[in-house]
């Protein structure tokens, strides 16, 4: 962080805000406490512009912008809420949805579930696609944890955060378009991983029930994610 | 190499060729090849060998001839085009060159096909023998990269091409001399200069056939581009699927770099430029520059958001430039011949020429270059020939999987950036596909939707799950299961892409559906209400459906 701070001022849904150059609209909202929905996006990792659901629209832009990657420009006026972006942020949901095979009540992670969640806060009552119902595997070979592929929602924070905060790389993704999925090493099951270092973080940034740990009831099954900003400002301040 | 060099080699390769009296040139390019030129041009070298005339008549394999359909093409010494030449007929052939053309197998030229068109990308095409460095100077070769070095600042090369009005020929018609501008302006010390030869539009072949015909060309105005933006390593990203062209670019880099045209201070100069090549994998995504990036980096070919634009951040961070191959083989005869030369050809907005390549149902399939401006009549049915059959011309689709399909009321529309573009098509790189009566357009748009389904890097969820259902409701219609409501989510399904999707894949999917509901709505209504395909196509079994 440069000591000599750039400070532009705009404006989210009417009301004046101000960040500084480097941060994005996201960063902004959040200290601002304005809700904007993401699935892929988390404080403490690189940001990949994916789940579409952050998208926003800014005056005089024709295109929506992800909000998640977008930086503050002096001057500028962004909508994080109108009916047309919800309409989206439904439909993508509803996609989302219909692409495995997600059932909040036999769920590890129902009620802490970011998906859910987030389906809640807008209003999602049914799916209004097909169900694609696929068959997808469970690997709980790991001693602690277990990855339920139903569940996964490709969202890429567990590659994230094995690749960038622990260093290990244990997770990745083969397969394109729909039949893509995440991997431990190249495609071996988790126990047997030489890579994995045990150190679950992948299974607290999961935002559903995809990742999560073993001998846990739903109740218990919450997601603690306080390390990662502390771990994050502990690397800054190291630098 | 120093100009007086160049010219040296042009010299000593014009009065080598000068020594022949005769000359017949095979197309050997992957169209004819496939077609057994191959085996058309060791008769012609053996029946050259057998009569003893090796010393005035020159057997030269050459680039692409345009009418693919029509192959093996061959040329003479005395201006005759023969058509599907067999090995048998070389003495005929040879014999023809001091008397009368061989009948039964002349392919007249005096037709639009041959005589609408206009060459400047494709010049040297047909002419040269691709794998020959010397050929190429001979042709003016490596002139315009002489010039540029030695004659020119960065700025002025950078003028020259903004004059010329060069838009990208990748799709998307970006200026060409605006991105170039961009790259040079950003700050570093290290730039990269990027050859995007992943075509991967279905029915394409435009950049295979130019890398196959003339890929000097490429480089040199990869070159070029170097000089001008101040990057000394480039990679060409070309596509596995075309294993001749790579062949003729790993020939032409290592022609290029003996004679001191690539490698350091070229031309005594302070300008050094390095090229290698990288091969794709096999997805169409990677033909999205960002993801392109990220494959050369080694990475999975998926893209990112921009901005950051490559121009600004690209391979390795750092300010990249990449244009599309027939960009790049637009670049030296441009600095030749100057900016002002390229403008006067094509519309105000959309200059110069474009190559297309011509197929489906028209009866002269191939590869032609026209004036940006020539109307979709001309091409479909002049240049085209018509279609066969005594068929009723349909539609015209444009663009690839991004494009749209064009209806008769467009045929009288110029073929420009714009005016496809308010069609609901794009220019796209220039595949062209003509459909007739018998082609059913709910199949097509299904055909492309899968295309796009199975083309999805996955990575965000509109195009990941957004192609897999509207594949599933084209699907249904085709079975003539759908309903109504199963049309209106089609609809919503389009907007949401277009709206939402990360990269242009996602963006530009819903274009051959959201096309062919507009121009032919009836086509789907008939699926849905009557149950029935108007072209007899949905509901056979599975087969070639293009």
């Amino acid at each position: 962080m440069s000591p000599v701070a750039t400070v532009k001022t705009l404006k989210i849904d009417g009301r004046d805000v101000s960040g500084r150059q480097e941060e994005t609209i996201l960063d902004v909202a959040r200290q601002n406490g304005i809700f904007i929905p993401r699935l892929c996006e988390m404080d403490g990792l690189s940001d990949v512009g994916a789940c579409r659901l952050c998208l926003v629209e800014i005056k005089g832009q024709n295109k929506l912008l992800p909000a998640c990657v977008t930086v503050v420009e002096e001057g500028m006026e962004v909508t994080t809420g109108s009916e047309r972006l919800n309409n989206y942020r439904r439909m993508i949901l509803e996609l989302l949805f219909t692409e495995r095979n997600h059932v909040c009540s036999v769920c590890v992670s129902n009620g802490h579930c970011e998906m859910q969640m987030l389906a809640q806060r807008l209003g999602i009552t049914h799916v209004h696609f097909p169900y694609r119902y696929p068959k997808e595997e469970v690997d709980a070979s790991h001693e602690r944890f277990v990855i339920d592929h139903n569940r996964c929602i490709l969202c890429t924070r567990c590659l994230r955060v094995c690749d960038e905060i622990e260093g290990a790389h244990t997770w990745d993704i083969m397969g394109r378009g729909i039949d893509a999925k995440v991997i431990t090493d190249l495609n071996e099951s988790w126990g047997t991983s030489e890579t994995c270092t045990s150190c679950g973080k992948c299974v607290q940034v999961c935002p559903t029930g995809a990742l999560f740990e073993k001998g846990r009831s739903v109740a218990e099954m919450m997601k603690r994610r306080q390390f990662l900003p502390y771990l994050t400002m502990m690397r800054e301040e190291n630098e | 190499m120093t100009p007086e060099e160049l010219d040296q080699i042009a010299e000593d390769e014009r009065a080598e060729q000068g020594k022949y009296t005769e000359r017949v040139n095979v197309c050997v390019a992957a169209g004819c090849l496939s077609c057994q030129s191959q085996s058309v041009k060791d008769a012609l070298d053996q029946e050259v060998g057998s009569r003893g005339t090796k010393d005035r008549c020159q057997v030269k394999g050459v680039g692409c001839m345009g009418l693919c359909s029509e192959g093996p093409l061959v040329s003479t010494s005395n201006g005759i085009l023969y058509k599907k030449v067999e090995a048998a007929d070389s003495p005929a052939v040879l014999d023809s060159l001091a008397g009368e053309p061989v009948a039964r197998l002349v392919c007249p030229t005096d037709v639009p096909f041959f005589q609408r068109q206009k060459k400047i990308v494709l010049e040297n095409s047909g002419v040269i023998d691709p794998e020959r460095i010397e050929d190429y100077i001979a042709a003016n070769g490596y002139t315009a990269l002489i010039k540029a070095l030695t004659e020119m600042s960065q700025r002025e090369v950078i003028d020259e091409v903004t004059k010329s009005g060069l838009r990208g020929r990748g799709g998307a018609g970006y200026p060409t001399g605006l991105k170039w501008s961009t790259v040079s302006k950003s700050v570093g010390a290290q730039k990269y200069v990027i050859c995007n030869a992943d075509e991967g539009d279905p029915g394409a072949f435009m950049d295979r056939s130019v890398l196959e015909s003339d890929p000097h060309r490429v480089l040199e105005g990869m070159l070029i581009a170097g000089y001008a933006v101040g990057a000394s390593e480039a990679y060409i990203y070309v596509r596995a699927e075309y294993p001749l062209a790579i062949k003729r670019l790993r020939n032409a880099i290592r022609q290029a770099e003996r004679v001191g045209l690539l490698g350091s201070n070229i031309c005594g100069t302070r300008f050094s430029f390095r090229v290698d090549l990288r091969l794709g994998a096999g997805a169409f995504v990677c033909g999205e520059e960002t993801a392109l990036i990220a494959s050369v980096e080694g990475k999975r070919g998926t893209p990112r958001p921009r901005p950051p634009y490559p121009a600004m951040e690209g391979l390795f961070g750092k300010p990249t430039l990449i244009n599309n191959v027939e960009t790049y083989a637009n670049i030296a005869p441009i600095i030749r011949n100057g900016g002002e030369w390229y403008a006067q050809v094509g519309t105000e907005k959309s200059k110069g020429t474009k190559v297309f390549a011509l197929a489906g149902r028209v009866e002269n399939t191939g590869l032609v270059e026209v004036p940006m401006g020539i109307s979709l009549r001309e091409m479909v049915f002049e240049i085209g020939g018509g279609i066969p059959e005594g068929r009723k011309f349909k539609a015209v689709q444009t663009g690839g999987p991004s494009g749209g399909c064009l209806p008769t009321d467009c045929l009288d529309m110029p073929v420009d950036y714009e005016s496809l573009a308010r069609a609901g098509s794009i220019m796209g790189s220039g595949g062209m596909i003509v459909m007739d009566e018998s082609s059913c357009m709910v199949d097509v748009a299904k055909y492309f939707m899968d295309f796009c389904m199975t083309e999805s890097c996955g990575k965000c969820i509109p195009c990941r799950v957004g192609t897999f259902q509207m594949r599933r409701i084209l699907e249904a219609i085709g079975n003539m299961t759908a309903t109504e409501q199963d049309l209106k989510l089609l609809e919503e399904l389009c907007e949401l892409l277009k709206h939402t999707s990360l990269c242009g894949l996602g963006q530009s999917a819903p274009n051959p559906v959201l096309s062919t509901l507009r121009s032919f709505a009836e086509e789907y209504r008939a699926h849905i209400q009557e149950h029935k395909c108007p072209a007899g196509v949905c509901g056979q079994p599975a087969g070639e459906t293009l």
